[in-house]
């Protein structure tokens, strides 16, 4: 979606190509005007506030995964990652590993570290991908099994309970009455966005998923760009495994991050990223998730159980992928 | 071994088998009552379930798909099985296995019809499988009858032998003559090696990859049968992480997951190495030297399948170094 | 007509959207007739292949086939009927044996099993027909593209097919396979199979061809035998126009061989790597277009690849600008400033994806950019100048380059180079597969190129474009250089000679 003109022939489709742009945006909005005509208290403060904080991580990790998938790629790890961040973090300013007398120091250095390792096992699945040409969901499937073992090895599969204000402000706190982690949301979704159009990097991002010969050819460092992708998905997976644990106040290393790759690809899948690559939306991704959020959101509001919601969600992602295919075929 | 003949896998098939053999020979060696019966029996019978999804498995990822659906499926199935159990063994083990074949028409479905990739496509019908699975059983775990023979389709006997892995090994038997002996089998394979070539030749693609996913969902909801006749329950939330579980196995067995290439036996062996890797870890712990929790169980399967995978690339690259063969 | 045609079609029609494809095509093959079917770039020929194989119906008109109307909906049922289609790319399954890939879909059963050793033996009976003798057994992707088209034929004959049509088979053969191709093709006559034989090198319907069809914009322009119509006929014939000539040219090189070339800016010795590239040495100049000659599988390509740092050498030095040069990557190659237009446009040029203005610069866009962030405005600068100086049609530097033809595709990957100002280009085949009117304009442009003082290396597999386009030719024959061509030694009997014998130098040419 770089380009800003459509060409000015085809599609012979164009219902289709018009939902392929505006499907998501279109639904999103009929839910929320569908809410405020069923959902009691929908239009309120802290309605938005719940839906913003449960779809935060998805949408931080979903980032990541765009970038990944928009070179052709599938990052399956990423929940496994959240989970080592998640289990490492408390560890450093809990004293575990190792004393550190001041709490604001301490903090830091576990954020720091914790999202740093998780950004380096990123690296890992990108190097795989990239130097032995592995497939990417099989090079990441390595660390979707082993990462989780690692995080429970690390914690020996306990709670780690803490109650440490200046860590869990990254996922309690609020800046002009905003929480922080949908700050660091915002940040996260602008940034990748901005890069995908405007920077080198983006472009070749799109390039490599668009014909990975062609673009190596034409000189794009085709491997370090796709470690760049991945370790990028790895650090988002590391930043989103510290905001579940700052808000649960405790980290569980067999929980942390479960089944966060469905979300994340769901969202993408749904917010109009090619799957094979190629063309990217980060906008579309926010809009995929909190759409699939409030799909959601709607059905516990009116005592629909989650279980039922799941089987929602599967419809409205191959309803998204099938006009992304409809359009496509135009 | 079953079903090596025709089969011309760029890694062959042998690897596995050779390090099946080392692993069972290092347990052999290593500790008392590795290869008693008991054991034996023991590491059949529950490995018997995912031997039963990693073929559905196989034949998928054949035809160059994939199927997620799998573990959520058999969750499923072994819900409505559980349910179906108190009929009978018949009902029980018909809905189980009905229940995975709709599961595996949907899949096919959404594959062949909508032409939505696999891996979106199944990953959506897992969501759905695992909702239902929790809708059928209340998010409890559904206890099967013990008044009826439902049981002894997981924890019976036959010969000597344990009935699921009987009911394995009849359908890795049958498996094997398909993909080698039946055109069938063999449009499995030209699908995954060229689908388009494949439908220029005039061969059934959707036809095959419609039979492929509904046989995958089907031999997933048997496992959903043998699991809830093992453990005596319908377990909603269990089979998470099977279908992973399975492509690990596939892949360990030598199938590319680039389709066109694959073998039978080799997922047999792929799924059982992984299986007597954990059991090795478990007598590990026994011995008392050192003591490794059940978490390693994971750490331990992801680095098996990082070696493998790495050697595979290895071979990959060599065998696209060879230069081709003119025959003028 | 001493005999009733096999196929016949008459006023063929098929629109797509608001475009017509075919406005009353007409084609008579008799039996045991090797037809060649030709035209540019969308005359239709392919449209008319295909509703004969059955992927599209046809809007209106007539087809007879054995005497019956012929209507098919798949190629399936195109395949039962008697009519067997070789593709461009072969449609074989490359991972299954050459037995399943030619008995698939008629399989030999034995108790409802597949029967290994009959089929082993059909396909063995097949291949035979055409003197090959292989080991059956092995996968297809064993094999190279001469054998697998081969495979393809023997997979048509055990069909039982009346009529085979191929594809511009020959597209990615060498001329020694090719000649394998045109034995089997005489052979499938004697057995009174017809053949409608598509192709763009002239010189292959002359030798295998007993009649042509002519088609332009979707209708049958003329149809009559090979022998009542010559080259320069047939070319204008199809074009529609009076294609100028001067002096007996056939391509839009000036062919004088007079560029002001200047200082080696590229040289190689004893370049090793592989089978395909064993002892290569060349140079270019300023200035210059060096040609290099040679057939399919000479090592043309591979010597490229190593120049441009796609791949690494073994062996040999290469030299840029006075000094080694080691490229690792296509990057390091691009910074020293060369340039490289890949001759497998789809797979190694273009993103279809993006747009013809991101592609365009897709090399130079690091360069343009501040801090990682790119210069939309100098680019949009670029990509215009570029569109209006070579020409591409196109809707805006917005529009998809995969709905742009292949002339204008390769055009704008020769302003992806160009925008870089390199001091090197590389050409690999810069006019396969373009229609005839693209094809003079890019020559035209790599001459002046030249003459602005641009060193060029040409591969092509024309000779006429090598013979006429450069001022130096290197012939390479199975990886090694065996014949350096200056100025007044190029034409293409010589170029021809080297080819096929080695040239003057049987020293270093083996038996």
């Amino acid at each position: 979606m770089a380009a800003g003109s459509r060409p000015s022939q085809k599609p012979d489709r164009p219902i289709y190509a018009f939902l392929d742009r505006y499907a998501t945006l279109i639904v999103l909005v009929l839910l929320i005007l569908l809410n405020i005509a069923i959902t009691p208290n929908f239009l309120s403060v802290q309605t938005l506030n719940v839906n913003l904080t449960q779809v935060c991580t998805i949408v931080i990790v979903a980032v990541g995964m765009t970038l990944v998938i928009a070179t052709g790629g599938i990052d399956l790890s990423v929940g496994s990652l959240m989970a080592i961040a998640g289990a490492l973090a408390p560890m450093i300013f809990m004293g575990k590993i190792f004393g550190i007398e001041h709490v604001g120091l301490a903090v830091g250095l576990a954020i720091i570290l914790s999202v740093a390792v998780a950004g380096a096992l990123g690296a890992f699945n990108g190097w795989l991908v990239a130097t032995f040409h592995i497939q990417p969901i099989v090079a990441t499937l390595v660390l979707f099994i082993a990462g989780r073992g690692i995080a429970q090895v690390m914690t020996n599969g306990n709670l780690q309970v803490f109650s440490v204000p200046e860590f869990q402000f990254i996922g309690l706190g609020r800046i002009l009455g905003l929480p922080f982690q949908v700050i660091i949301m915002a940040v996260v979704v602008v940034w990748a966005a901005w890069m995908l159009r405007r920077t080198v990097f983006g472009r070749q991002i799109l390039a490599i998923g668009g014909n990975e010969k062609a673009a190596e050819l034409a000189g794009v460092p085709v491997g370090r760009v796709k470690i760049a992708v991945y370790a990028i998905s790895g650090l988002l997976a590391g930043i989103a495994g510290l905001i579940v644990i700052a808000i649960n106040s405790a980290s569980d290393a067999n929980l942390v991050g479960l089944g966060m790759e469905l979300d994340a690809i769901a969202a993408v899948a749904v917010g109009g990223t090619l799957l094979s690559g190629g063309r990217a939306s980060i906008w579309g991704t926010l809009l995929g998730a909190l759409t699939i959020q409030i799909v959601r959101y709607t059905l516990l509001a009116n005592g629909v159980p989650d279980a039922a919601a799941m089987v929602v969600k599967a419809a409205i992602i191959i309803a998204a992928v099938w006009i992304q295919r409809k359009a496509r075929a135009s | 071994m079953i079903g090596m003949a025709g089969n011309r896998g760029l890694m062959g098939s042998y690897g596995v088998v050779v390090a099946l053999m080392l692993v069972i020979l290092f347990g052999w060696l290593r500790y008392d009552n590795f290869l008693s019966p008991f054991n034996v029996m023991s590491v059949l019978r529950y490995n018997s379930m995912f031997a039963l999804v990693a073929l559905g498995m196989c034949f998928v990822i054949m035809t160059e798909g994939i199927d997620l659906s799998v573990g959520a499926n058999a969750a499923m199935s072994s819900v409505v099985a559980a349910h179906a159990s108190h009929y009978g063994l018949v009902p029980g083990l018909a809905a189980g296995v009905g229940a995975g074949l709709v599961v595996g028409l949907l899949n096919g479905l959404i594959v062949t019809r909508l032409k939505i990739m696999p891996f979106i496509a199944t990953l959506a019908t897992m969501l759905a499988a695992g909702g239902m699975a929790l809708l059928l059983s209340g998010n409890q775990s559904i206890p099967v009858s013990y008044a009826t023979s439902f049981t002894w389709l997981g924890q019976g006997n036959l010969f000597g032998l344990p009935v699921p892995a009987l009911i394995a090994a009849v359908a890795y038997v049958i498996g094997s003559v398909i993909l080698n002996r039946t055109s069938a089998g063999r449009t499995v394979l030209a699908i995954g090696g060229n689908e388009e070539a494949t439908r220029m030749m005039g061969l059934p693609v959707e036809r095959t990859l419609m039979v492929t996913y509904i046989a995958c969902g089907g031999l997933a909801g048997l496992a959903g049968v043998i699991l809830a006749a093992q453990f005596g329950a319908g377990q909603p939330i269990e089979g998470k992480g099977w279908e992973l579980f399975a492509i690990a196995s596939v892949v360990v067995g030598g199938t590319l997951l680039t389709g066109g290439v694959g073998s039978v036996g080799a997922t047999l062996a792929g799924v059982l190495l992984l299986g007597v890797l954990f059991t090795i870890l478990n007598f590990e712990n026994g011995k008392g030297w050192i003591s490794l929790s059940a978490y390693w169980q994971s750490v331990i399967r992801g680095f098996f399948l990082l070696v493998v995978v790495l050697f595979q690339a290895r071979l990959a690259r060599k065998h696209a170094a060879q230069p081709a063969v003119s025959a003028t | 007509m001493t005999q009733p045609p096999l196929l016949r079609i008459d006023n063929l029609h098929k629109r797509f959207g608001g475009t017509v494809a075919l406005d009353g095509a007409e084609i008579e093959v008799a039996p045991g007739e090797v037809h060649a079917l030709v035209g540019q770039n969308g005359a239709g020929k392919s449209t008319l292949i295909k509703i004969l194989t059955g992927f599209i119906p046809g809007d209106d008109g007539e087809i007879t086939f054995e005497g019956a109307p012929f209507s098919v909906g798949s190629p399936q049922a195109a395949q039962a009927a008697g009519i067997s289609t070789i593709y461009q790319e072969i449609n074989l399954v490359p991972t299954l044996s050459v037995t399943e890939n030619i008995c698939l879909g008629r399989e030999i059963r034995r108790r409802g099993l597949l029967d290994w050793r009959g089929m082993r033996a059909e396909a063995e009976r097949l291949l035979a027909k055409f003197n090959m003798s292989i080991d059956v057994s092995r996968p297809l992707s064993d094999f190279s593209t001469a054998t697998q088209q081969m495979i393809a034929i023997a997979r048509a004959i055990g069909f039982s097919a009346r009529l085979v049509i191929m594809d511009e088979p020959t597209s990615s053969l060498d001329e020694r396979e090719a000649a394998v191709l045109f034995d089997v093709i005489r052979g499938l006559r004697d057995e009174g199979v017809s053949v409608i034989f598509v192709s763009h090198k002239l010189d292959e319907l002359y030798e295998v061809c007993d009649r042509v069809t002519i088609m332009r914009d979707g209708r049958t322009i003329r149809a009559c035998a090979m022998a009542e119509i010559g080259k320069l006929d047939l070319v204008s014939t199809m074009l529609g126009r009076e294609i100028s000539r001067s002096g007996g040219r056939t391509t839009a090189f000036a062919g004088d061989h007079d560029h002001d070339v200047g200082d080696t800016i590229l040289s190689a010795e004893g370049l090793k790597d592989g089978a395909h590239v064993r002892d290569v040495h060349f140079s270019v100049r300023k200035g210059e277009i060096v040609g290099f000659a040679g057939l399919l599988g000479a090592g043309r390509t591979e010597t490229a690849k190593l120049v441009f740092g796609a791949a690494r050498p073994e062996g040999g030095e290469i030299r840029f600008d006075g000094a080694g040069f080691a490229p690792q990557t296509p990057a390091d190659a691009i910074n020293a400033g060369i340039g490289f237009c890949t001759e497998d446009r789809k797979v190694e040029g273009i993103v279809p994806d993006m747009s013809i203005a991101e592609n365009m610069m897709l090399a130079l866009m690091p360069k343009l950019a501040r801090a990682g962030i790119l210069d939309e405005k100098r680019q949009a600068r670029i990509v215009e100048k570029f569109i209006a100086s070579l020409g591409i049609k196109c809707a805006g530097p917005g529009q998809k380059i995969r709905e742009l033809s292949g002339g204008n595709q390769q055009k704008v990957l020769l302003g992806r180079w160009l925008a870089m100002s390199p001091r090197l280009l590389i050409l690999d085949e810069p006019t396969r597969g373009i229609d005839v009117g693209a094809k003079a304009e890019i020559q035209k442009l790599v001459n002046t190129l030249a003459d602005d003082g641009l060193a060029v290396l040409m591969i092509s597999s024309e000779l006429e474009e090598v013979s006429e386009g450069a001022d130096r030719v290197f012939v390479l024959r199975e990886g090694l250089t065996v014949a350096e061509l200056t100025n007044g030694e190029i034409n293409e009997e010589r170029i021809l000679a080297a080819m096929a014998h080695g040239g003057g130098e049987p020293s270093v040419a083996e038996a």
